[in-house]
């Protein structure tokens, strides 16, 4: 079946082909997004410990995590870990693309979180210890309370991100909607149509969730601007 | 197992695939921003359709893969024209610098947005024309703002480039592939280098990053 140019015939065969595949692609974006956002955390508390060589370490090592291709890091799971001796266990394709694009996630993640807990104003830190709160519960209901919400914005561009990086895993053989077209399009030499396809869900998928997202993002900051609260105090005060 | 030998037997290897990567990433780097400001400047544009035309690519761009993307191009294009798209080199450079390009323009609308509005009321009050008003006024002081996230998305094409490998091109992660296939027991060895190829590649970006952000900040009053 040699083909140039567009043939609906060929799009409509396709279509039930690719998306057999949706479900894998959809499944291992929520997967590794939970993965990442739970590993967030680990970043954030070993970059907590106050210890400045430790720090230093923790920091370099997120910042080589993030700034090399989540690609190579996928290959290295996959590939490389069962090889490593003793510690070296076989994953197969599914489980290495959590580790793999979660834990490159889980990088930028715990910046986020991050950037949230140094938003709480001190003065709650110090009124929590004033209070005689434990450290659990400092974190538990004082901070993280406070912290997390304003993020969640932020938070859902990564699960969009996320979702736009999990067709990697296409190549170590997770069978989402891309493994789907490129195998329909090497059986058939078309790979015009179920690329297209592909490209369709992506935009279908992504679109709408991104202006979703971007409306929470306009509706937290009205209910979480920070400098209004203060601004308003401030007025209050001189009223 | 990691021994100086193994990694003096690697790294050269490693080192016949620099040419492309580096190739690719500047290439790729100079059309994302030359798309960047296009797009971006056109997406502010008072033609009804020039907004839309532009609003257009940079969703198709940012709301789909890069790795869709790439393929696309280096699979499909030839289906539906029937032309190729010069070389290998070519689809990756332009797959990498039109998806990157899309997200810059948002950049760049972003920051010349956010130029307050008293410097264009002032530049008006100045008599200038509206092209002057964005040439002196609102160009200069919005470039500054973007620096930062230019630096970022540099570092996210230098890890895109690692995609080249599959469809053909010998970038470095190519070669580390070529010599996983033929020693298998050496793999975490060879993909750590890659690794630590492509970081101290991202080095420099990286400092230029945080310099631009020290540039952005400079002369800025908080909030």
């Amino acid at each position: 079946m040699s083909s140039t140019y567009w043939s609906w015939e060929r799009f409509f065969d396709a279509l039930p082909f690719v998306l057999q595949g949706l479900g894998m692609t959809v499944g291992l974006t929520i997967t590794c997004y939970l993965f990442a956002l739970l590993f967030g955390f680990v970043w954030t508390f070993l970059r907590r410990i106050p210890n400045k060589a430790f720090h230093w370490i923790v920091t370099w090592v997120m910042e080589f995590i993030r700034s090399t291709p989540p690609l190579v890091q996928l290959f290295f799971i996959y590939y490389a870990w069962p090889m490593i001796p003793g510690i070296g266990v076989t994953l197969g394709p599914f489980t290495s693309a959590v580790l793999g694009l979660g834990i490159h996630f889980s990088t930028y993640i715990g910046e986020i979180y991050r950037s949230g807990i140094e938003s709480v104003d001190k003065g709650q830190l110090e009124a929590s210890k004033a209070l005689n709160f434990s450290t659990f519960d400092k974190w538990r209901k004082i901070i993280l309370p406070q912290a997390l919400p304003p993020t969640i914005p932020m938070l859902g561009n990564y699960f969009i991100i996320m979702f736009k990086e999990v067709p990697l895993a296409s190549t170590i053989g997770v069978a989402g909607i891309l493994l789907m077209a490129n195998t329909y399009g090497a059986q058939n030499w078309a790979y015009l149509e179920p690329l297209t396809i592909v490209g369709m869900i992506f935009l279908a998928l992504s679109y709408p969730s991104a202006v979703l997202i971007k409306k929470l993002e306009v509706k937290m900051n009205t209910r979480f601007d920070k400098k209004a609260t203060v601004e308003k105090a401030k007025k209050g005060a001189v009223m | 197992m990691i021994t100086i030998n193994a990694i003096l037997d690697i790294f050269p290897q490693l080192m016949r695939g620099l040419g492309v990567t580096v190739t690719v990433l500047l290439a790729s780097a100079v059309l994302a921003y030359l798309m960047a400001f296009i797009a971006g400047l056109c997406r502010l544009s008072q033609n009804v359709i020039i907004r839309k035309f532009t609003g257009f690519y940079v969703e198709v761009f940012r709301g789909t893969s890069l790795i869709v993307q790439l393929f696309w191009l280096y699979y499909a294009i030839p289906m539906l024209f029937g032309i190729q798209l010069g070389s290998n080199w070519w689809t990756g450079v332009i797959a990498i610098g039109l998806n990157y390009g899309a997200y810059l323009s948002e950049v760049v609308r972003g920051s010349i947005l956010s130029v307050a509005k008293g410097q264009t009321e002032a530049a008006v009050a100045l008599n200038m024309s509206r092209f002057q008003r964005m040439r002196l006024i609102i160009f200069p002081q919005a470039v500054r703002m973007m620096l930062p996230e230019f630096g970022n998305y540099t570092i996210q094409m230098l890890k895109g480039t690692s995609l080249v490998s599959l469809i053909g091109m010998t970038d470095v992660l190519y070669y580390g592939d070529i010599m996983r296939s033929t020693n298998l027991a050496q793999a975490p060895l060879i993909y750590l280098l890659v690794l630590v190829f492509y970081f101290i590649l991202a080095l420099p970006l990286i400092w230029l990053t945080r310099k631009g952000e020290s540039i952005s900040k400079k002369g800025v009053a908080s909030g």
